[in-house]
């Protein structure tokens, strides 16, 4: 909001008496709001905006897999690597590898997995994805993913940021800030976890150069679920409000002293503060949640519960109106133990994926709703052999040119594979898709031009895609 | 392989680039070897080609968009035959007589080439290239008629742009302060009066935060408010400058500019212990007067002065401030080139108020500087190289010199307990064979790999024998061997040599004796090597060679043999316009909340226009003249009428100047993280001065860690040292202490030369529930109860009021207050105290409970976070 307009509402001599005590609160905050389509009491940097063009969907859940999954055991068959299994490439092939540990004389390593082709559709996934399989009408696979950088940090960064390099405003923030946001009483941009912590870590949710109001904020499933989110021992929520409402009176009156639009902001935030503590506990109780549901997303057994019941808040979350959850998990590097290790990731996670997917469509909220699955990178087909007194613990090297991930939901078409690699997988054959892409897609999907969002900094516009991005026509539906 | 590799996919699908066709073709798994390109050079045409009628019209078609005149991709403009002919970055683009080892051809051809030409739109036809080829294969006949003029002589085209025009110094009335004629003079054409004086209490108030970042204590406020004499305002500004708290403050805003932090960033974001040695020399340096030119060459050079000094080099610590990609399997060579453009792109930003990063790939139609001027300031960052000095701070150095050898002995008592320097040597061995063969040794060659990205040098100090090791460098490795022998050694054996042990009994000995500090500094390479243009920014891809010089749109001085020493002392060399103006503008933006270029960071032609040409001439040419005098400046501001405006504002001007261009007030501005934090422990009576220390880590809330895969290093700092001013708050990168980030504190990963002033309930729910901020509630509370010992709620309130914000309560607040201390009366015994405080014991504690309550909602409120 500007001091102007602010000054329009001020002056008026009957808003300092509307405003005295707690329901004037809203009333401010709904005159604050009226820019957006609708009024919300949103602090002015998170009030819904208008998008570029008319949008297919409306909020972003990305399923971030953070250590680079293997695409060639999991979404991108290659029968033909079980020909020179354990052999080294050649040097004209090998040599143009960008490898992060192996050397280019490693040896061959075929996939163990067998792939099946799932639903109408006939996609190729993988055995150890048999949940994914029952969505894969509702994907859209893309095994041609390429980008530069071949370390995670950078990895995540590119794919976060659209830059390698860390600094800039991640995904979710570009998305709050182009858009806003329709939750009434929680954050814009929702972080969820599962694990341990990704090497992009809070640079993954960071709003780098924006203002604050566009960073990620860390949801946790159990405890308090966000910082400093309980009020401190001893103070119970009657003297919670009553605090409040002092401050909101004294910043009124400071209003008056100084004229100083910029404080009826500050209430705003204390308002909304208020309604997080009450709201927010209620969201990680899903004690309202069917048993069908609790059995669908795996909250029942041990390995998939921790990873279910994140996927079941991001539910939760777009429900609300929160416009972008990144619900993260981390650990899918598999340098060594693949065997052991990948099926480990695939079962805590497969579930609850698919289980997502499905919960979304059968609530009709997949239409309005963008799914992403997604690491930074993939894998190599050359084995990585760590410790060479254990033959059998074996895996793969990081990969960035010719990966798989998939999209589905608002805007998507689904039940498609886009682009491919060459036999043995070590480059994209058909159809390259840069990170780049996928972003300018993903913003396409949303209504917003990847171009034109963008935000003066340092004396350049900056913008998710950099100065790369094409929207993948195809697989838009 | 950025935009253009998709553009491509968007528009020709049926026509992938060379490299992807030649490894798709492998058709049977049998044909390895005959995995070549199916794409050939289409042939040349044979019959006799006119330049003028079929080259030039193609190439004006097809090409100039981006080798044109408006733009030199890459260095090349086909519009002009000598540049044609002699080529861009990446070398000639045609070889007259011989089309097929023209680059040209082969980049409208897509053969061998990772981008094929034009990346936008159809590619060439096949007769089109024929006509090319036929054309070069003619020898490139290019009339020279055609408008070929352009030599170097040409003048650059932003010569014109406001910010590289010489400062000129405008008269000024005699008199007045010259700032206040200026703003007035504005005020007076647009029709509107400046706002009156501020009262006393605020100006105090401002002027005390402004400068040292604090509020005024209760008796500096009483002697200001009873000193009517003459000249008491000038009297408190002086007190001030001369504070080692001015220092203090003002290191803020340096720092956010050189991205001053306590890690490494990225993946692992090693901590960096030594760091705050570097930001000890910004505040002494500044606490001490030192000018704005010695400032700034110290830093940028301060290691090629003569006879340099250890402070001199600490000073360099500004070039160590880039961030460090230490995880496993990057390739050093490349993030080295980063932080190379790194150091150049912040030298620019800093210093002229140029951003030159976009240079590093491509020429812009707009931007002042080019591909190649970007590479020629790269050069003088090229050859620096890392060090490490001991810079032993006052008093360090007896303590240590009488314990040296007894600490010695000790050490070595401990390595040798742990059979450490035997297994030592033969790790270093193994980690040395791998090195040398990589490959071979598998189980060895990754911990050579991490033994050179976990470390600043190992792989080169392991191969010196190890009684030629400095003391640092050989227990550099040492500790290092410690941590890392675990990979090698496996987790049982590891645990049973109790190598944790060891480690932690040598730091307990490090703690325990008196150790002299270092700092990270840099040197030059004395064996310089040449340093290239890279092709599309990428390090890996050189083009032509290129020298160090100044950007070509700023005058330049003829240097024979530049260094960085005479890029730093060209800032400040007479016909430089830029240093100044941008410098004298981020110290007015600081004292208004605005830069009369807004665009503080960007003077480029993109950025904003001055908003009072001739003042900002005016401050660049005193802060010049004046020898840049950096205390001059301050001074000089905060004593003008402009700066001592009151913030009030009225309606009607809210809606003439509501971003308050013209300076007809002064502005509100919420106080960025650091104060807060000040603000809140002095209030408290428990902020701890310790100026220039190192830096401490207050207890991370519940939830805010593990987000970083490197390790935590984050014991929380005990006792004391936790109250320290919030700048001393150790900056982890990947996992920043989340107060900080919640206030809109920059992330350090760039320069940042003005912040944000965001509103976000995280903020709210911040100073609303945070433990820690508990605690200083309840020091508050527990401070006005011991000060004020009668029960009189009045007294009591005023003197709260007193602390918290320098001014006695209205009979407004008065009254809210004293209605919401019986309302929190009629609740007590219900709650308990947040947190034991020692000086709490014998204070009643119902009062407690009712002035915590009053302390948590001043310390929330929007006065106690703004500078007003």
């Amino acid at each position: 909001m500007n001091a102007q307009r602010f000054f329009d509402i001020q002056s008026r001599r009957d808003f300092l008496d509307h405003t005295l005590y707690g329901l004037g609160l809203g009333v401010l905050s709904h005159l604050m709001g009226v820019e957006g389509r609708t009024a919300t009491a949103q602090p002015g940097a998170l009030v819904p905006k208008k998008p570029h063009f008319a949008p297919k969907a409306k909020n972003v859940i990305f399923l971030f897999q953070g250590g680079a999954p293997s695409q060639i055991d999991l979404f991108d068959p290659k029968p033909k690597l079980e020909e020179w299994d354990g052999k080294p490439l050649p040097e004209s092939l090998a040599k143009e590898l960008q490898l992060a540990f192996v050397k280019p004389t490693a040896k061959v390593l075929a996939s163990r997995r067998k792939f099946k082709p799932a639903g109408q559709s006939g996609i190729e996934l993988s055995e150890w994805l048999p949940h994914t399989a029952t969505i894969a009408d509702d994907i859209c696979l893309v095994r041609s993913m390429h980008g530069e950088a071949i370390n995670h940090h950078p990895g995540q960064s590119l794919l976060m940021t659209g830059s390698p390099l860390p600094g800039r405003p991640t995904v979710g923030s570009w998305v709050t800030y182009g858009l806003g946001s329709e939750a009434r009483d929680l954050p814009g941009f929702v972080v969820l976890k599962t694990g341990s912590a990704t090497q992009g870590s809070t640079g993954n949710w960071t709003n780098g150069f924006l203002p604050s109001n566009y960073q990620g904020v860390m949801l946790r499933s159990e405890g308090s679920p966000i910082l400093h989110l309980s009020n401190p021992d001893g103070v119970t929520a009657a003297m919670q409000r009553r605090d409040i409402e002092m401050i909101s009176e004294l910043n009124r009156d400071q209003i008056e002293r100084t004229g100083d639009a910029e404080i009826a902001s500050r209430i705003a935030s204390y308002e909304l503060a208020f309604r997080m503590q009450a709201s927010a506990p209620g969201l990680i109780d899903i004690s309202d949640e069917p048993e069908s549901i609790r059995e669908m997303y795996g909250l029942n057994a041990k390995e998939t519960r921790a990873y279910g019941m994140t996927c079941l808040l991001a539910r939760r979350l777009v429900e609300k109106g929160v416009r972008f959850v990144l619900n993260q998990h981390a650990q899918w590097d598999h340098h060594s133990d693949l065997e052991r290790g990948l099926s480990q990731k695939c079962r805590i996670t497969d579930q609850g994926v698919a289980a997502l997917v499905k919960d979304l469509k059968q609530r009709g909220l997949l239409d309005e709703t963008l799914v992403i699955w997604a690491g930074e990178f993939g894998r190599t087909a050359l084995a990585e052999w760590r410790d060479p007194s254990d033959p059998g613990n074996i895996g793969r090297d990081h990969h960035a040119d010719g990966f798989s991930l998939w999209v589905a939901g608002g805007g998507i078409k689904g039940g498609q594979v886009i682009g491919s690699t060459d036999a043995l997988g070590l480059t994209v054959a058909e159809n390259p898709v840069h990170i780049h892409d996928l972003q300018a897609t993903l913003l396409h999907c949303l209504g917003l031009d990847h171009e034109r969002l963008t935000y003066r900094h340092a004396g350049r516009d900056y913008r998710l895609t950099d100065v790369g991005g094409n929207v993948v026509t195809q697989m838009l539906a | 392989m950025e935009n253009y590799g998709s553009a491509m996919q968007s528009s020709i699908p049926t026509a992938p680039m060379i490299r992807r066709i030649r490894l798709f073709s492998l058709g049977s798994g049998l044909a390895m070897s005959a995995v070549l390109a199916t794409a050939q050079i289409p042939t040349a045409s044979t019959s006799p080609v006119n330049f003028e009628a079929q080259i030039k019209p193609l190439f004006e078609q097809r090409c100039y968009a981006c080798h044109g005149e408006t733009i030199a991709q890459n260095g090349l403009r086909l519009d002009r035959k000598a540049s044609a002919l002699g080529g861009g970055h990446s070398g000639p683009a045609i070889v007259p007589g011989d089309s097929a080892s023209s680059k040209l051809v082969h980049m409208v051809a897509g053969f061998q080439v990772k981008v094929r030409m034009p990346p936008a739109g159809d590619p060439l036809t096949d007769s089109e290239i024929g006509l090319v080829r036929a054309w070069i294969d003619q020898g490139a006949p290019w009339p020279d008629s055609g408008g070929d003029t352009l030599t170097a002589a040409e003048p650059p085209a932003e010569a014109g742009h406001w910010a590289f025009r010489p400062i000129r110094r405008p008269d000024v009335p005699r008199g007045s302060n010259p700032i206040d004629h200026f703003i007035r003079e504005r005020l007076h054409r647009e029709g509107i009066e400046p706002a009156p004086a501020a009262d006393r209490s605020t100006l105090l108030n401002r002027v005390t935060l402004d400068l040292t970042g604090l509020i005024p204590s209760v008796e500096e406020r009483r002697a200001f408010l009873a000193d009517s004499r003459e000249g008491a305002y000038e009297r408190v500004v002086d007190r001030l400058i001369a504070s080692e708290h001015f220092g203090e403050k003002q290191a803020i805003h340096w720092l956010d500019q050189v991205r001053y932090a306590d890690s490494d960033g990225y993946a692992k974001d090693f901590t960096r212990p030594h760091a705050w040695r570097y930001r000890r020399w910004v505040i002494d340096a500044i606490n001490r007067g030192m000018s704005f030119d010695r400032f700034s060459i110290e830093q940028i050079a301060g290691d090629l002065l003569p006879d340099a000094t250890v402070e001199q080099r600490v000073a360099t610590g500004f070039l160590r401030n880039t961030l460090r990609n230490r995880e496993g399997g990057v390739n050093p060579a490349q993030y080295s080139f980063e932080e190379t453009v790194d150091r150049a792109s912040t030298f620019a930003t800093v210093w002229l108020g140029l951003t030159v990063g976009c240079a590093q790939c491509h020429d812009h139609k707009y931007d002042p500087v080019s591909q190649k001027d970007f590479y020629e300031l790269f050069a003088y960052f090229d050859n620096l190289e890392e060090a490490h000095i001991y810079a032993p701070v006052q008093g360090e150095m007896g303590p240590y010199l009488r314990t040296v050898n007894e600490y010695r002995r000790m050490h070595q008592e401990i390595l040798d307990e742990y059979d450490v320097p035997e297994l030592q040597a033969s790790w270093e061995r193994n980690c040395l064979k791998a090195g040398a063969s990589p490959g071979v040794y598998l189980d060895w060659d990754l911990a050579w790999q991490e033994l050179g990205l976990n470390t600043d040098g190992g792989q080169e100090i392991v191969r010196i024998p190890p009684a030629e090791r400095t003391w640092r460098h050989a227990n550099m490795i040492t500790y290092y061997f410690l941590r890392a022998y675990g990979l090698i050694a496996g987790r049982e054996k590891y645990e049973e040599l109790g190598f944790f042990e060891a480690l932690q009994r040598i730091k307990d000995l490090n703690v325990r004796f008196p150790q002299r500090s270092e700092a990270r500094v840099v040197s030059e390479n004395p064996d310089p090597k040449p340093t290239f243009l890279r092709i599309r920014g990428s390090w890996d891809r050189n083009g032509i060679e290129v020298s160090p010089s100044t950007p070509g749109v700023l005058p330049r001085r003829p240097d024979a043999k530049p260094t960085r020493l005479d890029l730093a002392k060209w800032l400040f060399s007479g016909d430089n316009p830029l240093t100044a103006r941008v410098a004298a503008n981020r110290i007015w933006q600081e004292y208004f909340g605005r830069g009369l270029v807004a665009t503080s960071d960007d003077f480029g032609t993109q950025g904003d226009v001055p908003s009072h040409p001739e003042l900002l001439d005016w401050l660049a040419a005193e802060f010049r003249d004046s020898g840049w005098d950096v205390k001059r400046m301050h001074r000089l501001i905060v004593t003008s009428d402009t700066y001592r405006q009151s913030s009030y504002l009225p309606a009607a001007l809210a809606k003439q100047d509501p971003a308050n261009e013209l300076v007809a007030r002064q502005n509100r501005l919420r106080l960025p993280a650091e104060l807060i934090w000040d603000r809140t422990l002095s209030a408290a009576g428990l902020l701890h001065h310790d100026v220039g220390g190192p830096g401490f880590r207050p207890a991370m809330p519940d939830g805010s860690t593990g987000f970083k895969t490197g390790g935590t290093d984050w014991d929380p700092t005990g006792g004391r040292d936790r109250f320290k001013r919030g700048m001393y708050i150790q900056f982890q990168r990947t996992q920043p202490y989340p107060f900080l980030m919640n206030f809109d504190s920059p992330d350090f990963r760039a320069p940042t030369c003005r912040r944000e002033r965001s509103n976000t309930p995280l903020q709210a729910l911040n100073l609303l529930n945070d433990p820690l901020f508990s605690e200083a509630w309840q020091a508050l509370a527990a401070r006005v109860l011991t000060e004020v010992p009668d029960k009189g709620f009045e007294s009591r309130l005023a003197h709260i009021y007193e602390l918290a914000f320098g001014r006695r309560p209205t009979p407004a607040e008065t009254d809210r207050f004293s209605h919401y201390v019986e309302d929190r009366r009629a609740v007590e015994g219900e709650v308990e105290l947040f947190r034991d405080l020692p000086d709490v014991d014998g204070l009643d504690k119902s009062d407690l409970l009712v002035w915590t309550g009053v302390a948590r909602i001043l310390m929330n409120v929007d006065e106690f976070v703004t500078r007003p």
